[in-house]
């Protein structure tokens, strides 16, 4: 049961302010647990400044897609514990499954913010080569990649690596039925994964309640035979705290967890999405209340944890790196086209060798066209190049 | 020599990869203890341990989807879908991921994955368990789609397969599984991605794959015995397409009938027809006409040999394309 006097979290049946709960194998909530984390003032200052600059990132992603440099973004704001929170409890040799919606998740695993966003601005699918940090792509199609993180953790505790591959999914994505398979298949295999759902109440505009009948969604686990967890996803302190348990577990042959983080998605879907049309402003205002980024700036002001210059040198950071993403994105050219052709294969076979060659000529030839009128002087006015 | 069936060669496939390389794994529905279902896995389990060769839950999505993860950590897992029916919720990893990664970052990660489907009709099985879906692989781009038509291409193409860089949908015709070739393995046969012409002949070129290679080359046979002498081509690799052998045949008979089990309206032969009306429209003598299952879902056991092609229905057709 919660602790005397701490609020519950809205949506959520159980999960209590600044706390987590491991499911008990009967699907009951265990004891809560809190800031068991032992964490120093460096560590604390150093995940306020992945959280605020990864928001200022958010924004500024949010704000090239009005200006046309991105077609679509899917916000996370609201959601930085969990990005930064599930990230930070990796380590050097993991793997990171990201959505659509983890691109503050993807840098945090020391991605350049350009390149996670590639997919937005219609540059390439994937941004990244997904071996050098070991991040996935941003998966589109929903759950699907819980058993791409499943087979590499498989895969590595095959070959005796000690690392774990940790999917994030959300509340919509819990619904898949690729969620359950994978996460079942993990846990009859004890793959060394983890799973960290964010429920952040939304299926774009249908809430949690409207999904599913469950309580909450963590107490899957016990019918998975898996261990569980429900964590406050606005403390970045509990999540990082009940993911690193879990991540430890899973390295120390543990078998796979699932962690459900009750959080709150506080832009629109995408910039496409209007949820007036399905959601009332005081509960958005209720969330900012809970807003992860202020409760950890609050949290390091008690604690007096805030040296002078911090926050300002935050801010900064945020700013140049806001403003090195626009100078990338911005005008961003097109690719050569022709480069289609190039990786569907490790070898192109002959029919796409053949359409490669079709398309080199219309561009030829539509390069040519341009090029007419300016061929020279002797181009002038009635004298067009046949 | 003896008669090796294309369930042994299947089987002699795997167990030699498996012994050559380290980073094969097969999984599946009850490939391990039992051998699988038609026991293609029979004693890898045994030889190489629960750790390589193992039983996965019910659970195709999950089964294609974490060979994905597997293959981008640099193992090659070989798995089985039970039966072509039950290929269809892995479809999304297949087409949604599978097919796509390699594009997806731009040449970083390939994934060097089998997954075999054994496939098509002729064995008396329930709903589900006859059909023909490799129109729907062919056409999705970044798959490599191989069927063999006999026990020593069964060796050698599952072998190519598990070497290949690429995902391959491997395709096993059930109905041959049993089927029996004078074949010391292992054996070495031609490139995957080429056609063979199965039996040289000059009145007209019978286009075949998978299961309908015997049955095509059983048409020939008999054909004999109306003076005709069919060149019989055994497709092989559907993505990519050999359409040179196919036209070098028909360029040399003027007359062609592609074969198939699967459903017309769409089906893998309206590719082979479109290509070789492409390469060759000047010198074709008759239209390329298919002989293949009617436009309806998998018949019942007792009523499916009228839905199949057989060696009177392609003697039919060979015969309207002598008419022109």
């Amino acid at each position: 049961m919660a602790r005397a006097g701490a609020a519950r979290l809205p949506g959520s049946a159980g999960a209590v302010d600044g706390e987590w709960h491991d499911i008990g194998p009967d699907g009951s909530l265990g004891k809560p647990r809190s800031h068991e984390v032992g964490l120093s003032p460096e560590e604390l200052r150093e995940l306020y400044r992945l959280m605020a600059v990864g928001r200022r990132l958010d924004r500024q992603a949010t704000n090239l897609v009005r200006q046309g440099a991105l077609g679509v973004y899917a916000s996370s704001r609201g959601q930085e514990a969990c990005q930064v929170g599930a990230v930070a409890a990796l380590e050097e040799q993991d793997w990171l499954f990201p959505t659509y919606r983890d691109s503050v998740a993807a840098w945090t695993r020391g991605l350049d913010m350009a390149d996670v966003l590639a997919l937005f601005a219609g540059i390439w699918h994937s941004g990244w080569n997904p071996l050098d940090r070991r991040v996935a792509p941003l998966t589109t199609p929903l759950a699907t990649h819980l058993a791409h993180a499943a087979g590499l953790a498989m895969a590595a505790k095959l070959r005796g690596d000690p690392l774990v591959a940790l999917a994030l999914f959300g509340d919509g994505a819990a619904s898949e039925g690729d969620s359950h398979e994978a996460m079942n298949l993990a846990g009859a295999a004890s793959a060394p994964c983890v799973f960290v759902l964010q429920n952040n109440q939304y299926a774009i505009s249908v809430p949690a309640r409207v999904q599913s009948g469950a309580r909450t969604l963590a107490l899957r686990a016990a019918g998975l035979g898996i261990p569980g967890a429900l964590v406050d996803g606005n403390d970045v302190v509990s999540v990082l705290g009940c993911v690193r348990e879990a991540v430890e577990r899973a390295r120390s042959g543990g078998g796979p967890t699932l962690v459900e983080a009750v959080t709150y998605r506080l832009d629109p879907h995408t910039n496409a999405d209007d949820p007036r049309r399905y959601r009332s402003d005081e509960e958005v205002t209720r969330w900012l209340e809970r807003d992860p980024v202020d409760r950890l700036r609050r949290q390091l002001e008690e604690q007096d944890a805030l040296p002078a210059g911090f926050l300002e040198a935050v801010d900064a950071e945020g700013e140049r790196l806001a403003a090195a993403l626009r100078e990338r994105l911005f005008g961003a050219p097109a690719g050569d086209p022709l480069e289609m052709f190039d990786h569907v294969y490790a070898a192109p076979p002959p029919q796409l060798r053949r359409q490669r060659a079709e398309l080199a000529a219309i561009l030829e030839a539509e390069a040519e066209a341009e090029l007419g009128p300016e061929l020279g002087p002797e181009t002038g006015p009635g004298g067009e190049s046949r | 020599m003896a008669g090796v069936s294309m369930a042994r060669a299947l089987n002699q496939a795997l167990r030699d990869a498996m012994r050559e390389q380290g980073d094969v794994v097969v999984y599946g529905e009850d490939v391990g203890r039992l051998g699988g279902v038609f026991r293609v896995t029979d004693g890898l389990q045994q030889e190489f341990g629960a750790e390589r060769c193992f039983d996965s839950p019910a659970a195709e999505s999950a089964i294609v989807g974490t060979a994905l993860g597997m293959a981008m950590y640099g193992l090659r897992p070989v798995v089985e879908i039970q039966f072509d029916g039950f290929a269809y919720p892995a479809l999304d990893q297949l087409i949604s991921h599978v097919a796509k990664y390699r594009n997806r970052t731009r040449g970083a990660v390939g994934l060097p994955l089998v997954v075999r489907i054994p496939y098509g009709g002729g064995i008396g099985a329930v709903e589900h368990h006859s059909e023909s879906p490799e129109a729907i692989f062919s056409h999705i781009a970044g798959l490599t789609v191989v069927t063999p038509g006999t026990p020593a291409d069964a060796y050698s193409l599952l072998r190519a397969a598990i070497a290949h860089p690429d995902p391959v949908i491997f395709l096993e015709p059930k109905r041959r599984y049993w089927m029996t070739q004078e074949v010391a393995l292992p054996v070495t046969t031609e490139p995957m991605t080429r056609a063979v012409v199965r039996r040289p002949g000059v009145t007209a070129t019978v286009i075949a794959y998978g299961p309908m290679v015997s049955t095509a080359l059983e048409a020939a046979e008999a054909a004999t015995e109306e003076g005709w002498d069919l060149e019989v081509v055994d497709v092989r690799s559907l993505s990519p397409l050999d359409g040179g052998t196919l036209a070098d045949s028909v360029r040399r008979t003027h007359r062609a009938v592609v074969v198939h089990e699967a459903s017309r309206l769409g089906g893998f032969g309206a590719e082979i027809a479109a290509q070789l009306s492409e390469a060759l429209f000047g010198e074709l003598a008759a239209p390329v006409l298919r002989v293949t299952g009617w436009d309806v879902p998998y018949p019942p056991a007792k009523i499916e040999r009228h839905f199949l092609p057989d060696a009177d229905r392609i003697l039919d057709a060979v015969a309207r394309t002598l008419r022109y």
